[in-house]
């Protein structure tokens, strides 16, 4: 009983006094509820891709969006992830249940990698070597078909769970605890470097920051995200091939994650779950125009809210006190902490 | 062989060279990474094959094309970057959807099936016992005469100094009375006519299809970073040990079309990790 009020209380004072709280809120609880209300295949299907989705733009978020590693090359990450599983799979014949992590730790290694060599390097020169490595990679698969599959790919992945709803409730499971992690993780003290190392690096490093260390971990960590998105994805689509590790793979985490609002963390995720669904359904109203007028969909948006589409949002129907900093309700008056009078 | 990798080395340097220097000049003077570079150089290819279908001679129809590209770009640039270009990550991603946009437009009109545009300098010359084809004669002389026009634009006029200047302050070169949104906008206009050149040249040598632009895209970034960002004999520079690289692969290496990317941007990266700035980019500490 007592936790209980407490948790009400919770509610009250910190989730229903902000809009995007509560939207986050609703948006968690829809998900989960689903299933229960339809289990057309096809919706399933979308909304674990996108989950999986999520997962990936959200790690590129903590890379680029936090620290300022821009990385054109991220498929690397994922495609990590998604050729471990599958080649532990397929030559060993273990269960996902241990790939899967395989696949993420790999990820992570390869994070390691790309990281070391490219610390001296910085903003663009990163952002152009990293596209580099999954070209690379690609060349690597192709170079050994026998091994890994070559240009059509390895097959028939294990399935995650017998039924679709078990893949769901275990995907939209993983996405929700992934994006809460990396939240808080953003919002600690070492999300706090990442953004000192992305405004200033020098700044950072005289203030006695091991920037070097700071910028590995979050190679390491979205590296790890990556890979478990990666992973997953093999899983889901049965299938891993050169197309998780090709050009548009890279881009794909950037567009969502811009789209939504950079350094946000719920920014890929929105971005995701407007885009991806929006795409999927493009594909079967109007397959020929479905890249078209998707890209007109990205320019007009971003012309029009260059922030991201969250951060619009949020700029419209919440307000910073002035004086504590702590959001508020546009149609508040006075601030919910320090009381002070929000002016226009 | 060797004859075969000079001259297909040359014409693929000739043709990197053009796009790497507009894609150069642009991010130089208007800070614009711009990912659409390459795909105004795939709408060229098809605005050749149309024209040439449509039974214009080759001149006229480079010439059609590239003014028209230059609209469409500069429209895109007016429109949708321009109004963001302050916003870093904006940018790279509308300049994506440009490109994506432009691949699909080229896709619904055309189909993805590979076209050919017949060469319009047909047979070849004996140079010193070498076969070398006319049309690649053709592709050399134009990128030669885009190269050398620019060089003299940049080092011989008043447009030239002034782009020059914003290229290496903005603020300072608007202080100075130059109209830096101007020339941004020339730059601009500038870096599409070359892209749409480079799409001429590359027309009648190689098959068009709507997703050209990624494999020249990724040797531009590769080759305008070689080089060193900013520095337009860099890129150039660049552009000719990457051609060359991909080249001796392709024609020595078993199976190397596969690995021609793979290894072009092996020598990136492997330059990176002796010069970080790229062969002759400022270094970080002068660096604004």
């Amino acid at each position: 009983m007592h936790y209980l009020r407490s948790f009400l209380h919770y509610l009250r004072a910190e989730v229903f006094v902000l809009p995007t709280r509560i939207i986050a809120v609703a948006f968690v609880i829809a998900l989960l509820i689903l299933p229960l209300f339809t289990q057309d295949p096809y919706l399933l299907r979308m909304l674990i891709l996108a989950s999986v989705f999520a997962i990936y733009a959200t790690s590129w978020d903590i890379l680029a969006g936090y620290a300022g590693q821009i990385s054109l090359g991220h498929a690397l990450f994922f495609g990590t992830g998604a050729y471990t599983t599958a080649l532990l799979g397929l030559h060993l014949g273990l269960p996902p249940s241990l790939t899967v992590p395989l696949g993420a730790v790999a990820a992570t290694l390869a994070g390691l990698a790309v990281g070391i060599p490219c610390l001296r390097l910085r903003k663009h020169y990163l952002a152009l070597a990293t596209l580099a490595f999954p070209l690379m990679l690609t060349g690597l698969v192709f170079m050994f078909p026998g091994f890994s599959g070559g240009e059509g790919g390895i097959w028939r992945i294990a399935r995650l769970a017998a039924t679709r709803v078990g893949e769901y409730y275990l995907i939209v499971g993983t996405m929700l605890a992934v994006v809460l992690i990396l939240w808080r993780i953003a919002g600690s003290r070492v999300g706090l470097i990442f953004h000192a190392i992305r405004e200033d690096e020098v700044a950072a490093r005289a203030l006695g920051i091991n920037t070097i260390r700071y910028k590995l971990l979050a190679f390491a960590i979205s590296g790890f995200t990556a890979g478990v998105a990666g992973a997953l994805y093999a899983h889901v689509t049965r299938i891993a091939g050169p197309s998780n590790l090709n050009l548009f793979m890279s881009f794909q985490p950037i567009i969502w994650t811009i789209f939504g609002g950079v350094a946000t963390v719920y920014g890929p995720v929105t971005g995701v779950f407007i885009l991806y669904p929006a795409l999927d359904l493009l594909h079967v109203v109007l397959p020929q125009y479905r890249m078209l007028i998707f890209a007109l969909l990205v320019l007009f948006i971003l012309r029009f809210m260059p922030q991201g589409v969250t951060t619009w949002v949020r700029d419209r129907i919440e307000r910073v006190c002035p004086s504590c900093r702590v959001r508020n309700v546009a149609t508040r008056r006075t601030c919910r902490a320090c009381g002070a009078e929000l002016r226009d | 062989m060797v004859a075969d990798i000079l001259v297909n080395g040359l014409v693929h340097s000739g043709v990197y060279a053009m796009l790497s220097l507009g894609f150069g000049l642009v991010f130089g003077v208007g800070r614009v990474l711009n990912l659409a570079h390459t795909a105004f150089y795939m709408i060229a290819a098809y605005g050749i094959f149309y024209l040439v279908r449509m039974g214009l001679a080759m001149p006229v129809a480079t010439a059609l094309t590239a003014v028209g590209v230059m609209a469409v770009g500069l429209a895109i640039y007016k429109v949708f970057i321009e109004p963001v270009r302050e916003v870093e990550s904006t940018v790279l991603i509308t300049t994506l959807a440009a490109a994506i946009l432009l691949q699909e437009v080229a896709m619904v009109l055309f189909g993805s099936e590979l076209r050919h545009v017949p060469p319009a300098f047909p047979g070849y010359t004996l140079i010193a016992g070498v076969r070398v084809g006319n049309q690649e004669m053709a592709t050399l002389v134009l990128a030669g005469v885009c190269l050398a026009g620019v060089w003299l634009l940049l080092s011989h006029t008043r447009l030239g100094l002034a782009i020059r200047a914003a290229a290496q302050d903005r603020e300072v070169a608007n202080l100075m009375g130059i109209n830096v949104n101007r020339v941004t906008a020339i730059v601009m206009g500038l870096g599409f006519l070359l892209a749409a050149l480079a799409g001429a040249a590359i027309a009648p040598l190689s098959p068009v299809e709507p997703q050209m632009w990624m494999h020249p895209l990724v040797i531009v970034l590769a080759a305008v970073v070689l080089g060193g960002l900013g520095s337009l004999k860099g890129s150039l520079i660049g552009a000719v040990i990457l051609a060359f690289a991909e080249v001796v692969v392709v024609f020595l290496v078993p199976g190397g079309s596969y690995l021609r990317t793979a290894v072009a941007l092996l020598i990136m990266v492997c330059v990176f990790l002796v010069r970080p700035e790229g062969l002759f980019g400022a270094s970080i500490a002068e660096e604004r």
